[in-house]
């Protein structure tokens, strides 16, 4: 840059003077001061040759420091376009033009000491022209050229230096106060500039290629940037930050681009992402810078996926929404009930199916009477809803009466009502469902029957267990005292029996010493008579143990020993101990034994003494025909039979049943005769209970008797 | 009857509170060829027992003072007339009595009333049932 300060003031006139008029010069000396921009400057001197010194066409042209090149100014009679294009790099040294200004002192062209200039290289095209260094020769680098055609070949005249040395003085002023004006500007500028980019907040800054930073904005510098007084953290991510930034600069240097970066706040640590609009610009000669604005869009980001989600919930939410009501309509519909939905206004907003049979008129033919009862049925319905807006709480259940539009029968129902607030509060619907009572009052008054009979039978429960609880504590104490009786009575009877058989055992001793003749001869008749009390003593001994038998059974003191019994045997056994009877009679006595009797479990003993009872009666009883004893294997019970059949006697009808009482005989007088105790079918009917067993008796009077023992397999009780 | 034989007869004590009770048997065994011997209570029957030692002994269960199946049990118990064999005579005709008479010792249990007859042949099979053992 050439530093124009010392030429402030005009130079002093040159010591070669011309010829021309100190008049026309101070003309013009006064026309320049006068003139304060370079261009009209320019002019006035260009014009002030022409007319002065023999100049046919000029181009003035200046050296811009701040291009560094030659460029055309103005000019007479040359194209104004030809000054425009003419521009001149200062840079290169060799010129002819360029040596033409350093060198100081006029050149002419074309010289055959110049190289040939290019027609083009000059506004002046082919003519030859003299190349004028403005300014005094002192300076290295004059402010400019005048390239003037017309003049004498040979050295320009003094008043050509004159001019030249006048307007570039001139012009050096001008370029001076104009470039110091310029530089405040700039300064201004640049200070307005930087107030602008530091105002964006989006980072801008200008780099090299290489990413390295020429010019950055705060809020570039906070994130690229770091002093020494940051903290460690701090520096690695600017540092991380430089390293990115550098890397996406790399991949896109030709051409604006505009890419994604994702970058790390220093102060904070969090990610930030920035769109970066990179642009590349010259920085200075050959070289080019890159423009980058980064404009964070995290939060953008962000927002985007919180809309995106955002929509996403609702197109959810309306999905479920939809479904929940598709729901809903289902459930309404599938309720039996009537429900109705009224809106805020009192109006009916939905109904189920069962609604619209009680509170819509039915397609098809109209019928009055169908709609008046609708009309009814609506009419309670509205002042039933109208009223529960007016009414406070959320639910409410009352009873209405409605009818039924098809038939006409009154329906009690029960209308349980719910208020229904949107999420705001605001009282939205009413819910109602109508109960139908019918068959609940129906039912109730059933109820109210079945209850009411239900108490009586109660009552009568009551009393009845009152009364029985009554007898069942008379029945014990009856029982209590029956059993004590019993004990008492087989105890007396054991004690009767005690004392009978002493005296018993005096009377038939004595008698047996008698008739074995132990004190000696007696005559027939007392021996007959001896035999009388003999006989009358042994059926009163038969008698007394037929009773301590019975006294035994009744207490329960007989014992019982079951064992595994063969009836067969049993029998024979009884046969041959009434053997001696049977030779007595002349009765047929048969068996008959079913052949595979199985054992039974049973007490021997007992049933010995009934079989023998049984067929000992049977001979008593039978005069003339035949006895016969059978065994039988009832196979459905699994019980054992021994019936004894005869031809005797027989038992009248009337006396069947009495006849296994104690002491009855059908015939008493006969029975005596034959020596029974009457006490033995009684004890045989005990003993065969006693063996879980029964005796059964089928009879005719006068043609015989069966009696059959059936016994159990085993015994319940062993 | 066979008094004067080269073994003497059997002796039989008769044991019984009621007179005629022993009279009837005691008569009818002497009738019958058997030596008799008769006490009225139990402590003269255990007396007569030691000091006699009878063949048999006929013991009625009812007895005042020590009664029969007390003075059976002390004769079963005594080295001396552990073997002679009891028939107890009783007028229980209940089970309970009969058992308890054959747990303190007796060999055989007779009912009243019993012909003379049937005792004797009684009497019999229990000398017998000792002579074979």
């Amino acid at each position: 840059m050439v530093s124009l300060a010392h030429l402030d003031v005009l130079p002093p006139p040159r010591p070669r003077g011309g010829g021309t008029s100190s008049k026309a010069k101070l003309g013009l000396v006064s026309a320049l001061l006068a003139e304060e921009d370079a261009r009209p400057c320019a002019v006035v001197a260009l014009r002030w040759l022409v007319r002065h010194a023999g100049v046919e066409r000029a181009v003035c042209a200046v050296a811009d420091s701040e291009s560094g090149r030659l460029v055309g100014l103005t000019g007479i009679g040359v194209p104004a376009a030809s000054i425009d294009a003419f521009s001149l790099d200062l840079g290169d040294r060799t010129h002819p033009l360029v040596v033409a200004l350093s060198g100081g002192e006029p050149v002419v062209f074309p010289d055959s000491s110049q190289p040939l200039l290019r027609a083009a290289e000059t506004p002046l095209g082919n003519l030859s022209f003299h190349a004028v260094p403005l300014g005094s020769s002192r300076d290295e680098i004059g402010p400019g050229l005048l390239l003037l055609t017309g003049l004498a070949e040979g050295p320009v005249s003094d008043d050509v230096h004159w001019v030249a040395e006048l307007l570039g003085v001139r012009l050096a002023s001008l370029w001076y106060r104009r470039a110091q004006t310029e530089e405040r500007r700039h300064k201004r500028e640049r200070s307005w500039l930087f107030s602008i980019i530091n105002a964006v907040t989006d980072p801008i800054l200008l780099t090299d290629v290489d990413g390295r930073i020429l010019v950055a904005n705060a809020g570039a510098e906070m994130l690229l940037t770091a002093g020494e007084d940051k903290r460690e953290g701090w520096r690695r991510a600017v540092a991380l930050n430089n390293m990115l930034f550098s890397a996406s600069l790399f991949t896109n240097t030709s051409g604006p681009t505009r890419r994604e970066l994702l970058l790390v706040d220093p102060s904070e640590g969090r990610d930030l992402l920035f769109e970066v609009l990179s642009t590349p610009v010259p920085i200075r000669l050959g070289e080019t810078g890159v423009v980058s604005v980064l404009r964070n869009v995290t939060d953008l980001r962000r927002a985007t996926e919180e809309i995106e989600e955002n929509y996403r919930r609702l197109r959810v939410a309306e999905a479920a929404t939809r479904a929940e009501r598709d729901r809903l309509d289902l459930i309404l519909n599938s309720v039996l009930d009537p429900i109705l939905v009224t809106d805020a206004e009192g109006n009916i907003a939905r109904m189920n199916p069962p609604a619209e049979r009680m509170f819509t008129f039915p397609p098809g033919k109209r019928n009055v009477e169908v709609e008046r009862r609708v009309r009814s049925n609506d009419a309670v319905f509205t002042s039933f809803v109208s009223s529960l807006y007016a009414g406070q709480g959320r639910h409410w259940r009352r009873s209405l009466s409605l009818i039924d539009p098809q038939t006409g029968a009154t329906v009690p129902v029960e209308a349980i009502s719910g208020k229904v607030a949107s999420k705001h509060g605001e009282e939205a619907a009413i819910v109602t469902i109508l109960h139908d009572l019918t068959e609940a009052e129906e039912k109730a008054r059933l109820y109210e029957q079945v209850k009411r009979h239900s108490d009586e039978l109660r009552e009568r429960v009551r009393e009845a267990t009152a009364e029985l609880a009554e007898q069942n504590e008379l029945l014990r104490r009856q029982a209590f005292q029956l059993e004590q009786a019993s004990a008492m009575k087989s105890q007396f009877l054991a004690n009767v029996s005690h004392e009978l058989r002493t005296p018993l055992n005096a009377i038939m001793g004595y008698t047996h010493l008698m008739l074995e003749g132990v004190s000696g001869e007696m005559t027939r008749a007392q021996h007959d008579k001896l035999g009388r009390i003999d006989a009358n003593a042994r059926h009163l001994l038969a008698v007394i143990n037929d009773l301590l038998d019975i006294a035994r059974i009744e207490s329960g003191k007989m014992p019982v020993q079951i064992e595994r019994v063969l009836l067969p045997e049993l029998i024979d056994e009884v046969m041959t101990e009434v053997e001696p009877v049977i030779a007595g009679t002349r009765l047929a006595v048969n068996r008959m034994l079913a052949p595979e009797l199985p054992e039974i479990e049973t007490d021997r003993q007992k049933v010995k003494q009934i079989v023998l009872n049984l067929l000992s009666n049977a001979l008593k009883f039978t005069p003339e025909g035949s006895v016969s004893i059978r065994l039988e294997h009832e196979h459905g019970s699994g019980e054992i039979l021994i019936a004894v059949t005869d031809t005797g006697i027989g038992v009248a009808e009337e006396n069947q049943k009495t006849i296994f009482e104690a002491f009855e005989q059908a015939n008493s007088s006969y029975a005596r005769r034959q020596g029974g105790t009457g006490l033995g079918l009684s004890i045989c009917r005990r003993l065969a209970h006693t063996l879980d067993g029964r005796i059964t008796l089928v009879s005719r009077l006068g043609e015989g008797s069966t009696f059959t023992l059936y016994l159990p397999s085993k015994p319940r009780t062993a | 009857m066979t008094r004067g034989d080269a073994t003497p007869a059997p002796l039989v004590l008769v044991v019984d509170d009621v007179d005629h009770g022993r009279e009837i048997f005691a008569e009818y065994l002497e009738f019958r060829g058997f030596r008799v011997a008769t006490a009225a209570d139990g402590l003269e029957a255990l007396e007569k027992a030691f000091e006699l030692l009878p063949d048999v002994i006929l013991m009625d269960l009812s007895l005042p003072g020590i009664d029969g199946w007390e003075a059976t049990r002390r004769l079963k118990q005594d080295d001396r007339t552990r073997d002679i064999p009891i028939i107890a005579l009783t007028a229980h005709a209940l089970a309970a009595a009969h058992d308890k008479a054959r747990e303190v010792g007796c060999n055989a249990v007779v009912t009243k009333p019993c012909l003379p007859k049937d005792l004797e042949q009684e009497v019999r099979r229990q000398l017998e049932a000792k002579a074979t053992e």
